[in-house]
């Protein structure tokens, strides 16, 4: 710090405070809907500090909901979070592994095969991609919300950057004392390897559970809903239809488990992110 | 780069990489391909069968004032919301690395909604905004300010730029404070003892040495704006009032899934594959550039 003139740093505290105060407002504001009665809230204004009604709204949502209870949403969104989490990060370690500490022919195929993949986001290609995994009978499963989006490069290219500064001599020493490629990966590589993962693992979490687009193709029945896509459901369309109260509460829900993530576990986040984009 | 040492297998790489192989040839280069091949075919009314009709979907696609449209609003909404996105980030991350006090929260507080995805950030902001129940509608019309985001395309295209760039600031802010903590202080303390002010300082020495991070990041959003967007869209506007936040990848899902027009939406996939092709060049030249700087 160059200056540490006390109006200064004040002036400082004071638009960082007026700034988090903007950035914050919409989920208060969402908090303070889901403490309400629809009634209160399509009365405008409605009031801006919580009301009495918490436990009374989020039961209600959690138990029956709108169309299905967000419980059941989220019991979804949290094996697609998972599952492409967990899929993304066991499928592109192995590959990774393979181009780094193997020499074969068409390596450098495979390689180029993957890196493609990095190019196109799902939005670009949903309509064929959804005719594929209709043909295969994926419609309103788990493994129909979760296999086409862990086709996806950036995880193999993350492992393949660390395995490319993992010392050689590692590699002689255990072969030194006969170790085979699934010994030195299994108590060399993958230890060294954790907190990549664990990285990764954050990023990913946050990236499967916000998935919207997908879900809104892949399931058709309600109870096959994701919490992110079932929202859009919830929400009222007209003043005698649907809940806001409800609503709010399903969307504070929504966004706490990807938001406990990023807050408790900060440092692997933002090192997930940094390198993700590497 | 490549390993010295590697180990000897002939079919145990193969098999590590089949998983990943199979899941990338299913979900990604068989429709690509079914996406270039149905660009080039014009199904009857009826669906039945379809005719090659080479690249006349795209010469319609062109011709269609609907799409063209589609590229003014994704430019604009684009432009809108990279750059709101990243001044106020630039912005909260330049204070926030001059505060010693507190700096931790304050970076706690500013990061958090890159957790929120994007639909759910446009229910919380059409909560905020819906001219007949949001709270700040009810204010901004109580000043007299007109606001009908259902009714007029302008403010609707507003509405979703605010919501999008609101999300896409603590991604920003994060990597502004990274690149502006990597400045050396020493630059800083230099130009001061030399009487630079505090904007004089910022505008000839901390600008220039963060461009990587600003070019960096002014790809990223562009391809969040793109294509990661398309909650936002669904959940606030859908496309409307009357196409002004139709969007192009909101085009495709909706010529494709609502308007059943496979083969237009096929071309429009073929072209919005460009220009993620394009976007990724581009991202990739820059990060050889970043590792000489």
């Amino acid at each position: 710090m160059v200056e540490k003139r006390g109006v200064g740093t004040n002036m400082v505290h004071l638009v960082l405070i007026t700034g988090i105060v903007i950035v914050c407002f919409p989920i208060y504001l969402t908090f303070v809907g889901s403490t309400l009665t629809h009634f209160e809230v399509i009365r405008p204004p409605m009031p801006l500090v919580p009301g009495p009604h918490f436990i009374e709204n989020y039961t209600r949502a959690l138990t029956s909901g709108v169309h299905v209870p967000v419980g059941r949403m989220l019991f979804n969104s949290l094996v697609m979070a998972m599952g492409i989490a967990v899929g993304k990060i066991a499928i592109s370690i192995l590959s990774a592994y393979a181009i780094v500490y193997f020499r074969f022919p068409f390596r450098m195929l495979a390689f180029w095969a993957i890196f493609m993949t990095l190019m196109l986001p799902v939005e670009v290609r949903i309509v064929p991609t959804y005719e594929v995994a209709a043909s295969l009978g994926l419609l309103n499963t788990y493994s129909g919300l979760i296999l086409p989006l862990i086709a996806s490069a950036t995880a193999t290219f993350l492992f393949r950057q660390f395995f490319l500064t993992v010392p050689d001599e590692l590699l002689e020493a255990a072969r030194v004392d006969g170790a085979g490629p699934w010994r030195f990966f299994k108590d060399i590589l993958l230890p060294l390897s954790v907190t990549n993962i664990a990285a990764l693992f954050v990023i990913l979490f946050i990236y499967g559970w916000n998935q919207f687009l997908w879900p809104l193709l892949i399931t058709t029945k309600p109870e096959m809903n994701t919490i992110v896509m079932g929202l859009k459901q919830m929400m009222p369309t007209a003043d005698d239809y649907g809940n806001w109260p409800v609503t709010m509460a399903a969307a504070m829900l929504a966004v706490l488990p990807p938001v406990a993530v990023v807050l408790f576990m900060q440092r692997l986040f933002v090192k997930g992110l940094v390198e993700t984009e590497k | 780069m490549e390993k010295r040492v590697t180990f000897d297998h002939r079919l145990l790489p193969y098999l590590l990489l089949t998983p990943q192989l199979v899941v990338t040839i299913v979900f990604f280069f068989w429709p690509a391909a079914q996406a270039l091949y149905q660009s080039l075919l014009l199904p009857d009314p009826f669906g039945l069968s379809s005719r090659f009709v080479w690249l006349s979907n795209f010469e319609y696609l062109f011709n269609d004032r609907y799409y063209l449209e589609a590229f003014t609003t994704t430019a604009v909404f684009t432009f809108f919301v990279t750059l709101v996105s990243m001044s106020m980030a630039l912005l909260f991350a330049v204070l926030a690395d001059q505060v010693i006090k507190g700096a931790s929260t304050y970076k706690t507080l500013l990061i958090w909604p890159y957790a929120v995805a994007p639909a759910v950030a446009g229910v919380m902001w059409l909560f905020m905004f819906q001219p007949s129940i949001g709270v700040l509608a009810f204010y901004m019309k109580a000043v007299g300010v007109p606001w009908n985001p259902v009714l007029d395309g302008t403010h609707a295209m507003t509405l979703v730029i605010l919501a999008a760039a609101w999300k896409q600031i603590s991604y920003n802010f994060l990597f502004f404070l990274a690149g502006l903590q990597a400045i050396p202080k020493s630059l800083i303390e230099a130009a001061a003892i030399d009487g630079a002010g505090k904007w004089h300082r910022f505008r000839t020495i901390v600008f220039p040495l963060l461009s990587p991070t600003t070019f960096f990041l002014l790809v990223v959003n562009v391809v969040y704006a793109f294509f990661e967007t398309f909650g936002i869209i669904h959940t606030m506007t859908a496309g409307g009032p009357g196409r002004s936040t139709t969007i192009l990848v909101y085009k495709v899902y909706s010529d494709g899934f609502v308007g059943q027009d496979l083969g237009s939406s096929a071309a429009q996939s073929v072209i919005l594959m460009l220009v993620v092709g394009v976007l990724t060049i581009i991202q990739f030249r820059y990060i050889e550039r970043r590792v000489h700087y």
